[in-house]
């Protein structure tokens, strides 16, 4: 297992990048601890899979190194990095069973047989697929290919990192869960270095010790799910993390108090007097809707049953602002106010996070 | 218009894809074909568009027997998981397509392409080609040309899994409202019991070639008539354990016991099957006759705002979801609560016998 540097790292596709936007992925600086479970978090176009094809060696970047315990492999192919890929699709061998597909990495390494033996076992155990070990792969549906995609990506123990790409696109919902929570144990169990792209935020932040968000080829917040969650760093990961996103209204602030399309709201703590464009934001799970005459002035437009809880969609002054409401609990006409709790309230200038300054 | 399904199956090469089903959709209603892959959510949406005929039974539109009739005399539009558009032609002329072939005027077609165009934000596109667009975009385009159909029958076939997440949610929330005003009946198969309570209307739940209920939404979310349908309408799945009723007492394969109370007293003697959502599994006990349950926390997982608990009881594989981030101890033993309100009763055949209390008082 390796920890990962990103030192000074850059690239641009185009063959004399000038400016900043002629790069994809923008000028990068990070350690990645050796053992910790990473997701990249981004829309398409965000530059995730460059990042993840520089690390792989699939790419060499036009600017800056990359480390694998301090050894520079920026121009080392991928077959010297010592990592496993799994991709999107999956990659098996049509014509070999289901055992010899999962030994193959092992076998090509000159592995002893009998571990050969127990460690396949081991991961078809955990793949759910011991009573189809004898059978050929081919003609097996996509979810089970992939399984299997996923177990020989695992099966070696000794790989400096392991690589996940969409792995789990193909599979159906309820076989994701049983995949990513074996996956989250196979990580506590064996504490392999592992990266993982999705454009799926439940599988970045169920699966990853830290999220690294991307946006428009910058990485705009590394964090715990619960950091981003509660501080977003950028208007850009308050939208994209959580489902709906995080409200972000147009403010002014000044110290200790906002005001919102003529609402004035108490923040609780100075933020100063921040310059650029000034928005609140505040996540849905913060807000909470009031019949009392404290609060901004709403109209509610839609109530969606979502099960396990309700979101309630209200206008403010042409705004869409979005609650989350209990499952059980009743939404009367009356409710006319939006109230947020302020442990939950965050400003920004020109998209990033202020900091509320130390009394 | 309404589309009624009587008796209608699918026998494919001695294998059974859809059996015996009738259903019966209505003008301007939703209705979502929930269930995982394989299900026959496509095979019952190629019946229903005359794709594929059926070996038994009848396809009745509108009053009249079109089971024989070919696709193109039916008046049906369909949106696939792939996006489909024509990459020679522009955004404008592929929405316009299915119109200019029923023979529109030029005046209603321009009309009709603003109007799809405008509702699916692609009015700044309409020169460009499919290709040009983003996923989402591409998709969107696929929609405006079902929807410049005028089709009295729209079939979706999961339209956003190809999407990006956070597209997909905007979409998602938009084709309700889009539709809504159309006056068709539209049919929208997905595998995500997410996305069909978010678009509301009626669903279908649908396994291994059965629709096993039909109902508003949100009734066959909370009241399901059968284990099967709990399991496919729960993400994550729903969990179960086995009890006994005897006498005014629950008892649970662990020992413990509940008072048998409100419906419960209802049931006779037995075996029966108890399931529960993980989102009501409780780290503190709330209710005054709450359960505990101990079992061995194999696995949490951290949302930002909620933990997914992974919780081994007794051989059993039960997932709570819980309000916070919790860090707690992976491998150690893990007291977890339970409403009875919440409790789900199923015979031993998975029939519904009583369904969570909380869900029939409201």
């Amino acid at each position: 297992m390796a920890k990962i540097t990103l030192d000074n790292l850059a690239h641009s596709y185009l063959p004399n990048p000038t400016s900043e936007d002629d790069y994809a992925l923008k000028e990068l600086n990070h350690d990645w601890v050796d053992g910790e479970a990473y997701a990249l978090l981004g829309s398409s176009g965000c530059g995730k899979s460059t990042l993840l094809n520089i690390i792989s060696g699939l790419l060499h970047p036009s600017q800056g190194r990359i480390l694998f315990n301090d050894r520079d492999v920026t121009m080392a192919p991928t077959t010297q990095r010592n990592i496993a890929q799994v991709f999107q699709f999956p990659v098996v061998y049509d014509t070999m069973t289901v055992r010899d597909n999962l030994a193959f990495p092992l076998r090509n390494r000159g592995a002893d047989p009998a571990y050969i033996k127990e460690r396949v076992q081991q991961i078809a155990h955990m793949i759910g697929m011991e009573a189809t070990l004898d059978r050929k792969a081919r003609g097996l549906t996509a979810d089970a290919k992939q399984k299997i995609s996923l177990g020989r990506g695992m099966v070696r123990e000794d790989v400096n990192a392991l690589l996940f790409d969409e792995p789990l696109t193909v599979i159906d919902p309820h076989m994701k869960w049983e995949l990513r929570t074996q996956l989250k144990s196979l990580h506590h169990e064996f504490g392999h270095t592992m990266i993982y792209v999705t454009h799926d935020q439940t599988e970045a932040l169920t699966f990853a010790d830290k999220v690294v968000v991307m946006y428009d080829g910058r990485v705009v917040q590394m964090g715990t799910p619960q950091e981003l969650f509660e501080r977003p760093e950028h208007t850009f990961v308050g939208y994209f993390i959580g489902s709906p996103g995080m409200n972000v209204l147009d403010a002014t602030v000044n110290g200790d108090t906002a005001v919102v399309a003529g609402t004035q709201i108490s923040l609780g703590k100075s933020f100063g007097t921040p310059g650029g464009k000034v928005e609140i934001g505040v996540r849905p799970e913060f807000t909470s809707l009031s019949d009392g005459n404290e609060g901004l002035p709403v109209t509610i437009k839609r109530v969606e049953d979502v099960g396990r809880h309700k979101i309630v969609r209200a206008d403010f002054h042409g705004t869409e602002i979005n609650v989350i409401a209990a499952e059980g609990e009743s939404i009367s006409p009356d409710m006319n106010r939006i109230v947020f709790d302020m442990a939950g309230v965050n400003i920004y200038a020109d998209s990033w996070r202020v900091a509320p300054m130390v009394a | 218009m309404s589309l009624v399904l009587e008796g209608v199956s699918k026998v494919v090469s001695g294998q059974t894809h859809i059996y015996q089903t009738d259903l019966e959709l209505l003008p301007g209603t939703m209705n979502v074909l929930l269930g995982p892959t394989s299900s026959g959510k496509t095979s019952l949406m190629r019946l229903m568009a005359g794709l594929d005929v059926p070996q038994t039974g009848k396809i009745i539109w509108d009053g009249k027997d079109v089971t024989g009739m070919r696709v193109q005399d039916r008046g049906v539009a369909m949106v696939y998981q792939q996006f489909i558009n024509y990459p020679s032609m522009t955004v404008y002329d592929n929405i316009a397509s299915p119109m200019r072939l029923l023979g529109k005027t030029t005046d209603q077609i321009d009309a009709a392409v603003k109007k799809a165009a405008d509702l699916m934000k692609l009015s700044g596109m309409l020169d460009r080609k499919p290709l040009e667009l983003s996923g989402g975009q591409q998709q969107r385009c696929a929609l405006a040309r079902a929807l410049v159909k005028d089709a009295g029958l729209v079939l979706l076939d999961e339209p956003l899994a190809n999407l990006d997440y956070k597209l997909r949610e905007e979409l998602r929330a938009e084709i309700p409202k889009i539709f809504e005003e159309a006056g068709s009946i539209f049919v929208y198969a997905t595998t995500e019991p997410e996305e069909a309570l978010l678009l509301g209307g009626n669903t279908a739940t649908m396994w291994e070639g059965r629709v096993t209920q039909f109902d508003r939404t949100p009734i066959v979310y909370r009241q399901p008539v059968n284990a099967t349908t709990a399991r496919v309408f729960s993400d994550p799945p729903m969990n179960f354990l086995k009890v006994r009723k005897s006498g005014d007492r629950i008892l649970f394969g662990d020992g413990q016991a509940a008072a048998a109370s409100g419906a419960f007293s209802q049931l006779s003697d037995g075996n029966y099957v108890a399931g529960f959502r993980p989102n009501h599994l409780e780290l503190q006990s709330h209710a005054a006759d709450a359960m505990a349950f101990t079992g061995k926390l194999n696995v949490t997982e951290i949302t930002g705002s909620e933990t997914f608990v992974h919780l081994d009881h007794h051989g059993e594989n039960w997932v709570g979801l819980v309000h916070g981030v919790k860090n707690l101890e992976i491998g150690a033993s893990l007291t977890v609560y339970l409403d009875p309100k919440h409790i789900y009763i199923f015979a031993e055949d998975g029939t519904s016998v009583a369904a969570a209390s909380y869900a029939t008082a409201a």
